[in-house]
Parts: structure tokens; C-alpha cells; sequence
């Protein structure tokens, strides 16, 4: 099952995938209403407890930003309110001159974890959603990098848009990401290519901390950033999840 | 939207309740930064830090006054990172430092304990976030009970014995410069913690011993330091 949270009409409704009778892409509330994709609000599929990302967990992504592959996998945490739905704006700031979108598969927990061997660790998935985890590469520094002024802003990771059952995924080790910027293809791999697989990342992670209902994984980004700018449509996609857009947007909208 | 604290602190104040979110400085304290002397200008460094550096400490590690913490089989001791801690009490986003401490609800002792690590390149994730990992004070202090948070003294106890005295008069950041740097790219939200810097050396507790932290106006944080399993 596909299952999102949307906003419309004065509350929070559990939404599923339903194609409007034109053949445009909807929802169906589960109140039974039927609206169009851009008639609600999208929030993050599920609320969300605590986030941990990869960093330089596929290969040939390591090498195109000249590191050597990771000993033990590159973890970082972001703050709450770095998340978004599908459909939202990302700010890029004035002055900025790289900034990058970064698809990746997120992994939702379900059972909690602590000290799960690889072979038992699947069983403490619930599902999978899409991730857009930008990254303003300006602001890196070398102190506990990347730093969270880099990875843990405002409205800078988008989730969605729905949450997708495991059961619907029996492969997530063979997915293909793709991204497109206003419909051009500019970022494609595959979950294959990981260095870190799910159940090793899980058995990394629950080893010295307990995963808990909620929390979820982004598992890293293949190789394909480029830099996006004000304006651009970016979309993420992988098979089986559906499509996660988000728009940049500049200061004005912000007043500053 | 953290899904809820583990911990309860009594707050008589508004919001009330922590949100579950803690957050802490690096680096941000006089001391820290001077024992990494010369290090700083060398790889992988290459500069003293800019912009704050920033932690989270994830819901796993919070942990209450008087919990007893593991340290970990096969780590001889920890780092005690004996901090002041902010409790948002307004949405915070984009402060002037002028302004900045009428978003501050109250204070809370954070400890914020890690396995000792160098360098400090990549994430601690493995020797920070760890379960338990970051007891809180059982009480938060409004702010009026503390008249100047860049004077809070600081002590931490080692079984009953005064280890170290310092002060948040020595932050690189004071805490409004801080809040108002933080807030230019992170929203902070009522009930969020921010930890405003640990000084250097950082006492080591092992396993069997006590830490009692003491924060003047603000109150006092023990706990009991076990063997743990892994």
C-alpha cells in the first residue's frame, strides 16, 4: 500500500494514489473525496523521529568528490525541520554558487532495532519513501562534516510522497533512482551500487544505538549532483516509490 | 516534529515539555579550541570553524537525572560534556541577537557525553549518539532565574570531588550570538534544547563512578556511570 499524509480542507487525511477521471494524477482521501495532486498539501509521509543520512555510500559518487571509499559508513543526523513534503520549495540562498539535490532511498523503521544482525535486520523495515536531501556545498566545512549548516536546514529534505509498504518492495536492493531538473535527466544509478546495503546499515547503526518506530535512513546518493538554481522544477524518482518534486525558490519569498 | 521526549522535566513555564529535539555547540567554548592549538590551521581542518558546529542528540540518547548510563563494552571511559542548556520558548527563527533571549523559555543542565575521539573531521555519530548518552536536568529554570547566562558557572563532580569549575563567560559565541547564528539557517521550536558549549578538558568518567554537574541559578544533574553490554 501507497499511503500519504495530505492537508486540505482543514485537516491532516490519510491519502492513497488515485487517478482522476481525466487521467491526471489525484488522490483519494480516505473520507472517499477524490482531489487532483495540486489540491492538497503534502507532508511528510509519516512523523518522523529521528533522521540519519549516509554520506558517500555509493562508489563512483565517492570518487566524483575525490574521496576514497569510507571504512565504516558516514552517518550524520538532521534536525526536524529540514523535512518537507512532495510539491515543496527549497530555498537557495543569495550568493550561493553550489548548491545540489541528492535522491536517495529512505528506509522507515518498524520494530524497533538495537544489536540486529544483517540477516534478522529486514524485519525492522516498515517501508520506503523518496528522499531529496539537498546540500549547499558553500557552507561545508571540515568540522564534523558535513555540518548541519549544510545538511540540517529549513525545508532542505524533502520525503515522499508516499509512505510504501516493504511488502510492496521485495527488492529494494534493485532500484533505480533517477532525478530530472525541469525534466531533464541529470542523475541516474541504482540501490544496487551502495557500499552499505540496508541490512548492513541497520546492523551498523543498531550496534551502538537503539532505532526506534519512526526513524528513518537515507541511504546516500549515486553519482549525478549538478547544481540547481532558482526556479528549477527538480524531480526524484525510484521505481516503485513514484516521483518526489520540489521547487527552488529564492530569498524574496522569505523576506530577506 | 520529533515524536515526543522520553524523558518528563518539570517546567513551569511556557511550552511546558521538551519536544524531543536537543542540540548542541562544538567548539564553542574558549577552552575547546585552544587545545587543539596549531591543529586547527593544519589538514583536515585547514581553519578554524566558521559558522557554528552544530550536534543533535537523537531521542535514544535522553536520559534522565539519576538514570544510570552505559558506558560501552570495550570503551574505558567517557568524555562528560557538562553544558548550559537553552529551552526554546518561542518559535525561533532568524533572531537578532538583540532579541534572541526573549525566545529562550528557561535553562536545564545537558550532559552531553561522548567516547572520546579525535580528529573531529567527520560526524561523531558513533561516539556521541549512543543510548543514553545525554542525561538532562530534571528541572528547567525560567529565565528569570538566571540573570546573565554568559556568567553561569559551571561544576562537575567525580564521585563527590570538584573535577572542574567553568564558566560560559569563556563561549566563543555567547548564547544570543549563538541563537542568532543557529536561527539564520534552523528554525528552532518551542520545547527544542540547544546545549551552548562544553569546555576542554572534558573530565573522564568510567564505569562505577558518579557525575554530579552543578550549574549556579540553575540546578543540579547525577547520574551513575555502569558497564554496559556493547
Amino acid at each position: 500500500m501507497k499511503l500519504a499524509r495530505v492537508a486540505c480542507t482543514g485537516a491532516i487525511h490519510a491519502a492513497q494514489p488515485q487517478q482522476l477521471p481525466d487521467g491526471r494524477a489525484g488522490v483519494r482521501l480516505t473520507d472517499g473525496r477524490t482531489l487532483a495532486e495540486e489540491e492538497v498539501v503534502w507532508l511528510p509521509p509519516l512523523e518522523v523521529g529521528t533522521v540519519i543520512a549516509l554520506g558517500l555510500n555509493y562508489a563512483k559518487r565517492a570518487q566524483e568528490l575525490a574521496f576514497n571509499t569510507p571504512l565504516e559508513p558516514l552517518v550524520f543526523l538532521k534536525g526536524p525541520g529540514t523535512l518537507l513534503g512532495h510539491r515543496g520549495v527549497t530555498r537557495r540562498p543569495r550568493g550561493v554558487e553550489f548548491m545540489h539535490y541528492e535522491c536517495e532511498l529512505a528506509v522507515i523503521i518498524g520494530r524497533g532495532a538495537r544489536g540486529v544482525r544483517r540477516t534478522d535486520a529486514m524485519q525492522h523495515v516498515a517501508g520506503y519513501c523518496i528522499a531529496n536531501d539537498y546540500a549547499i556545498r558553500d557552507y561545508l566545512e571540515n568540522w564534523y562534516r558535513p555540518n548541519l549548516r549544510v545538511k540540517s536546514r529549513d525545508g532542505a529534505t524533502a520525503l515522499g510522497p508516499w509512505l510504501v509498504d516493504a511488502t510492496d518492495i521485495p527488492d529494494p536492493g534493485n532500484l533505480r533512482l533517477r532525478t530530472y531538473v525541469n525534466g531533464k535527466l541529470t542523475q541516474e544509478g541504482n540501490t544496487r551500487d551502495m557500499i552499505s546495503g540496508i541490512p548492513v546499515l541497520i546492523e551498523y547503526l543498531s550496534s551502538f544505538m537503539t532505532l526506534d518506530t519512526g526513524d528513518i535512513i537515507l541511504t546516500g546518493t549515486p553519482e549525478g549532483a549538478v547544481n540547481v538554481d532558482i526556479g528549477d522544477e527538480v524531480v526524484c524518482e525510484i521505481e516503485g516509490l513514484g516521483r518526489l518534486q520540489n521547487t527552488i525558490v529564492g530569498d524574496a519569498l522569505f523576506g530577506r | 516534529m520529533p515524536l515526543g521526549p522520553r524523558i518528563a522535566v518539570t517546567m513551569d513555564v511556557s511550552p511546558y515539555r521538551l519536544s524531543g529535539a536537543v542540540y548542541g555547540a562544538l567548539l564553542n567554548h574558549r577552552t575547546a579550541l585552544q587545545a587543539l592549538g596549531d591543529d586547527i590551521n593544519r589538514p583536515p581542518y585547514n581553519g578554524a570553524p566558521r559558522a557554528p558546529v552544530l550536534f543533535i542528540k537523537p531521542r535514544n540518547t535522553l536520559a534522565a537525572d539519576g538514570d544510570p548510563v552505559a558506558v560501552p563494552a570495550g570503551v574505558a571511559e567517557l568524555e562528560v560534556g557538562a553544558s548550559l542548556g537553552l529551552v526554546i520558548g518561542r518559535p525561533a527563527c532568524r533572531l537578532s541577537e538583540a532579541d534572541a533571549l526573549e525566545h529562550v523559555a528557561g535553562y536545564l543542565i545537558v550532559n552531553d557525553l561522548c567516547v572520546p575521539h579525535l580528529p573531529y573531521f567527520r560526524p561523531s555519530i558513533p561516539f556521541r549518539a549512543r543510548d543514553g548518552f545525554c542525561p538532562l536536568g530534571a528541572r528547567v529554570v525560567p529565565r528569570a532565574a538566571l540573570a546573565n547566562p554568559d556568567a553561569a558557572t559551571i561544576r562537575i563532580y567525580l564521585d563527590g570531588e570538584l573535577r572542574q569549575t567553568t564558566s560560559t563567560a569563556e563561549l566563543v559565541r555567547p548564547v544570543a550570538k549563538l541563537l542568532s547564528d543557529v536561527t539564520d539557517f534552523m528554525t528552532l521550536s518551542p520545547g527544542d534544547v540547544l546545549a551552548v558549549g562544553v569546555a576542554s578538558p572534558a573530565p573522564r568518567v568510567r564505569a562505577g563512578q558518579r557525575v554530579r554537574i552543578e550549574i549556579d541559578g540553575v540546578g543540579r544533574l547525577e547520574n551513575p556511570f555502569v558497564a554496559g553490554m556493547s
